[in-house]
This record gives structure tokens, sequence and C-alpha cells, in this order.
């Protein structure tokens, strides 16, 4: 196949090789591993002054958690009718960010994107950590998270109540610890023959006792790795109506009740879409930060992002569509509340927040058509992280929205966050940063055996000099 | 009960000791070569190899006769026993006219009226029906896979070959397993380096 692009350097232009510079198996082992295995004490000083500071804000967040149970939620700004307020836009905010990870762990392994592995492994880790976020905010929203073991069917004596199935609430707990779950089961089976690579390599007593306890004996005989593979295909192929359930059904939480705004069939789809369109754009900013602080630029390559960016881009404007499919509709369909609703949205005392969020939703991530812009590193940090502020907003605006101006003006108000909201939301920012940062420093950030698996098949695409010549 | 352990039957099953061959070992560059040497040592009337790679390699698995993978059968078997246990858990929890049959069994359900919604429906158990069906096929393909393939473990005869630990960074393992028929440490060895293999060994149990 070298042939080819040699007669075509145009192949070289569309279809650029994943790994750059040409490496050996054993390159890509010191390369990533390399990454994670200085002793503790060698560690850069400006990865403990970040761990400093997101671990501080992650103290803020257990205390503004103790200073919630201990007092009630009444410290958090919800109200009547705005029952539903910033912890669930977190909690939907969360969840949606962790799809990413399984979009590219699952969807496009079932694609044969090649792309995809140098970042399923931090948007694996980023999933869990995101969805570890969300859980917080309905455990908290409880106002008695010890008793969350009622969310579960579990047989218990100081209520004889089972849970009312026919609640998407039950629906939404058994969808987001399944989703928990197995996306942890498909993150460390990923990670095992990873993990007998750096137990072969490992120098230190403690790194060959925890990596040998960890990689389960992984040796990487072929009858191994057939099985492997198929389990590798059935977790892949299980995740990916999973996560598009999930979503669903969190969006079902809203689409199942009468609230004008809320009662559409178009949610579970705009649920999805908008949820992979933010979680692509958490995963950008990650791998850049990533991509700059480890210098990973021959693994994460401007191929890697410019696809990124282009899913960004479908996302967005399905994102916008259904946008436009809600106004329409609510027109559409002749109902006054529902009309009323939209308008109220666009121009109503939430104007604010609404175009806020058409603005980094829609406009916005419309600059990816351009060629130029969607390859310039500063133009994708700054849309990664305006296209996470927009979905915040787009949940924010369907609860406000809707829940201030319901039915029967004698029961519309208004929210306003209180200072432990706005502390609780930082604070799981400072969670999810430490949550990554640990990992990043610990674990390997790109999966090692599919990335030689890709350079196995790149070898004879890319003639050494071809790899040279990109690099 | 204590069962007595003789350490000399332990070892037996697991193909332990001092006098026990694993197997023929040797080690490629590369996975082109050692599916190659694979086939050959195929076609030598071999049927105990196994390779062990950093990666999949493509086309080992036809080369070296490596069986289709059963996962699948086990699994679907955990994930149709996952739906039954969800369809089960809502039927139960809301069935309301058979409380005073569960009750003999000291089971009783707590049927909820709730805006008149039956107390058991196909439609509303869907979501719940699908999650424990995802969940359970997850735990099943988890464990099976690592079930089916012996792991975890702590110690395995290939550990003694001396690049075995290159095995997950950039070597590929040829191994001619010393339970099979035609084995014979020296020929197996000889065979080995007649495919191409380096480092060929004679290796320990």
């Amino acid at each position: 196949m070298s042939a080819i692009v040699q007669q075509d350097p145009a192949l070289l232009e569309t279809n650029p090789p994943l790994v750059l510079g040409n490496p050996s198996y054993h390159d890509l082992s010191e390369r990533i591993s390399t990454i994670i295995e200085p002793e503790i004490g060698q560690t850069p000083m400006k990865y403990w002054i970040t761990l400093g500071v997101t671990a501080s804000i992650t103290g803020l967040l257990g205390a503004m958690l103790t200073y919630l149970a201990v007092t009630g939620i009444g410290v958090w700004g919800n109200n009547r009718p705005v029952g539903w307020a910033w912890d669930i836009t977190n909690f939907v905010f969360w969840i949606g960010i962790g799809h990413a990870g399984t979009l590219i762990s699952a969807i496009l392994f079932l694609f044969r994107q090649k792309w995809r592995t140098s970042i399923n492994r931090s948007a694996e880790a980023m999933t869990l950590f995101a969805v570890m976020c969300a859980g917080i905010f309905p455990l908290f929203h409880t106002g008695r998270p010890w008793r969350a073991y009622w969310l579960f069917p579990v047989p218990n004596t100081d209520h004889n109540v089972w849970q009312n199935f026919r609640s998407p609430l039950v629906w939404d707990v058994f969808a987001v610890s399944t989703y928990f779950t197995v996306s942890l089961l498909f993150w460390f089976t990923g990670l095992v023959p990873d993990l007998a690579t750096l137990r072969d390599r490992a120098v230190t007593k403690i790194r060959q006792w925890v990596f040998g306890f960890f990689s389960l004996g992984w040796r990487g005989s072929a009858r191994h790795w057939r099985n492997y593979e198929a389990a590798y295909l059935i977790l892949a192929g299980i995740s990916t109506p999973l996560v598009l359930s999930v979503h669903s059904v969190v969006s079902f939480d809203f689409a199942t009740s009468v609230i004008p705004g809320w009662h559409t069939t178009i949610f579970p789809p705009y649920f999805v879409a908008g949820a992979i369109f933010s979680g692509f754009a958490c995963v950008m900013t990650l791998l850049l930060i990533a991509r700059w602080t480890l210098n990973l630029q021959d693994l994460i390559t401007m191929k890697h992002l410019e696809n990124m960016n282009k899913i960004i881009l479908v996302t967005g404007s399905i994102v916008g569509y259904a946008y436009c499919t809600e106004f329409f509709i609510a027109w559409y369909s002749g109902n006054i509340y529902e009309r009323f609703t939209f308008l109220n949205r666009a121009f109503g005392p939430y104007w604010w927040a609404a175009w806020s969020m058409y603005t980094c939703n829609v406009f916005i991530p419309q600059l990816y058509w351009f060629k130029k812009l969607r390859t310039n590193l500063w133009v994708m940090f700054i849309i990664s992280i305006t296209t996470n502020i927009g979905m915040w907003f787009e949940r924010f605006v369907i609860i406000a929205t809707s829940l201030t101006r319901d039915f029967l003006p004698s029961s519309w108000w208004f929210f306003h966050p209180t200072w432990v909201d706005m502390c609780t939301f930082l604070g799981t920012i400072g969670l999810f940063l430490t949550l990554f940062l640990v990992f990043a420093r610990f674990l390997p950030l790109i999966a090692i055996s599919e990335v030689k698996g890709v350079r196995a098949t790149e070898k004879h695409v890319f003639p050494a000099e071809a790899g040279e010549m990109v690099a | 009960m204590a069962v007595p352990i003789d350490i000399d039957t332990l070892r037996d099953k697991l193909g332990i000791g001092d006098d026990k061959v694993y197997g023929a070992m040797g080690e490629f560059a590369e996975p082109e070569d050692l599916v190659k040497a694979g086939r050959k040592i195929r076609e030598m009337g071999y049927t105990r190899i196994d390779a062990m790679s950093p990666f999949p390699v493509h086309g080992i698995d036809d080369a070296i006769g490596v069986p289709a993978s059963k996962l699948g059968w086990i699994v679907i078997f955990f994930s149709l026993t996952g739906t039954a246990a969800a369809l089960l858990l809502q039927w139960y929890a809301g069935a309301g006219p058979l409380n005073t049959f569960l009750l003999k069994f000291g089971l009783s359900g707590y049927p909820l009226t709730i805006g008149g919604k039956p107390f058991f429906d196909l439609s509303y158990s869907i979501p719940v029906d699908f999650e424990l069906t995802i969940l359970f096929t997850a735990f099943a393909t988890f464990i099976g896979m690592f079930a089916i393939n012996g792991l975890p473990r702590l110690y395995h005869p290939s550990m003694n070959y001396r690049n075995a630990h290159r095995a997950t960074d950039d070597r590929f393992l040829l191994v001619i397993e010393a339970d099979d028929p035609n084995f014979s440490p020296a020929k197996a060895a000889d065979d080995l380096r007649s495919v191409g293999a380096r480092d060929v060994e004679v290796v320990e149990g």
C-alpha cells in the first residue's frame, strides 16, 4: 500500500498517519509509560501546584455538602415553583459530558474509526469522573443522602414501600448506575493489557505489586486475545445503546411531565445530541491541556483534533436544528402555553441565558466549517469552553424558564442561586479535575496496546520517510 | 473438614515442577513473521501452539488454530437472565392482586396507586428491563472473559522464558506446548529455529 501513497501524495493530506515520528513498538511503550513512571518525588512542581488548587476546590465541595446535609436543602436557591434548579442543571450537565467518552470508546469502535485509539482512554476516564460529579447532585437533592439506598430495590425494614417503577426518576437511578458500572468495566478491560505492560517494566517493588495485582496475570496469549476481542466487541455493542438510553431516560424526567416546554417527544434525541456535543468539547479541553503539558503532539495529532471538531460541528448543528424544531412545534401545535413558553424563553426574564445558549451552541460551532479555524489550537480551545458554557445554559434554560412560568401566573416566581449553589458547582469542577490529574499521573493516558495495533497497520501504509515528513 | 493437600499431586495438576517442561518458546520482532512462522509450525503437525503479543495480531488465530471464542454464548444466557430479573422485580414490587399469594411465602410487594396507572405493565417496565439486561451482560462479559482465559493468576510457566517480559512490549512469542503429542524438547526447539525464531528456549514448568 505504500506504493499508493507514493503515487498520490494527496492521500497524505486527507488521511495523514495517526502515529507520527515512525516509532517502534518499544518506542510507544516508552513514550506513554515514561509519563507516569518517575518516582513521586520527581513529579514536576507545576503538577503539585495544579493539584493543590483543584484539591482545595474539592475541599470546598466537601464543606458545601456537609453544610447542606446538616442544614437542609434550603441553603440552595431552590424554591416553589423552582424545585429543580441548579442541582438538576448540574446533574444533566455532568451526565452529558460523560457521553462523549462512551461514544469514543464504543460507537467509534463499532464504526472502526482508528483515530479513537489515542483518545479513548482519557475520554473513558473523563466519563467515569463526570458521572461521579453528576451523581452528587440528585444524591444531595434528596436532602437525606444517608437514605440513598431507598432509591434501590433493596428489601429493608425502615419502610415497606417499594420503588414506584412507573416513575422516570427510578428509571434514572437504574440508567445512571448501570452506566457508571458498565463504563468502569469497559475502561478496566481496556486497561488490563496496558497494566501488564507497566508491570513488566516496573522496577520498584510497589509498582510490581500494584500493577501485578491489577493486570490479573495478563500475558498476551493469542487464545486470551481472541476472547478479549470478543469481550471488547460485546462491551462496545452494549455500551452503544446504553449511552443513547441514559440521556433518553434523563430527558424522560422532563418529557413525561406536563410542564410546557418539557412535555415534548423531541427530548430524547435532542438530549443525546447535546450530551455528545458537550462531552466532545470537554474531551477537547482536557486533551489540549494534556497535549501541551505532556508534549503528546505525535500521538494526539491534528487529525484527531480535527475529527473531533467535525463531530462538534455535526452535533452542534443537530442541537441547533432541535432548537428550531421546538420553536416550530410550539407555534404549529396551536397550544398557547407552549407558544408562550418559547417566546418567554427567548424574550422573557431569562433572555440572557437563552441567547448565551443559542450563541455558544448554534452559532459559534459553525466556525468549524472552515478548515483554518478547526485546525487552529487556540480557536478549538476557546470553542471547547464556550460549548460547555452554552450546554450548561441549555439545561438551565430548560429547567428555569419552564418552572418559573407554568400555567398559572399566580405561581410564577424567579430563581436566584445562593452562594452554596455556586460553590457546590465549582466544587464538582474541582473534583473532576482532581480525579483527572490523579489519573493522568498514575495510569497510562493513552491505550498503549491499541496504539501499537494502529502503528502495526500504518507501518505498511506509510513508509518511514512519509512518517518523518509529516512529523 | 480439612482436605490434605499433596504438594506433588497439586504440582502435577498445575504442570509445575523442576522436572516439568512447559514448552519450547522463541521470539519474533514483527507480527507478520509471527503469523508466517505460526502457520509453518502448524503445518509441521503441531496442535498445541500458542502465541504471545503486545496487541492482538491479525491472522494469528487462523495461523495457529485458536478456536473461536465461546464468550457470546455464555453472555447471552446472562443477558436474558437480566431481562427476566428486571421483569420479575417490577412485577413483584407492584403486583397488588397477587399479594395474598406472595404473602404465604413471607413476601410482600407494595401496590402503589398513582394516577390510576396499572400495577404492572410491560410498557413502563422497558427502561429498567433494558438497563438490567445491559448490566448483567456487562458483568457476564467481564467476568466470563477472564474466567475463560483462566485469569487472574499469579504464575504462569511462560514467565520463565527469558524474554517473557517483552511480550507486553515489542516482541511476538511463539510457543509449542509440552502437552502436544508431537512434542519433544530438542525437536520442538529446532523446529522453532527453522522458522526463524530467535532466542529459542525450552522453558520449564
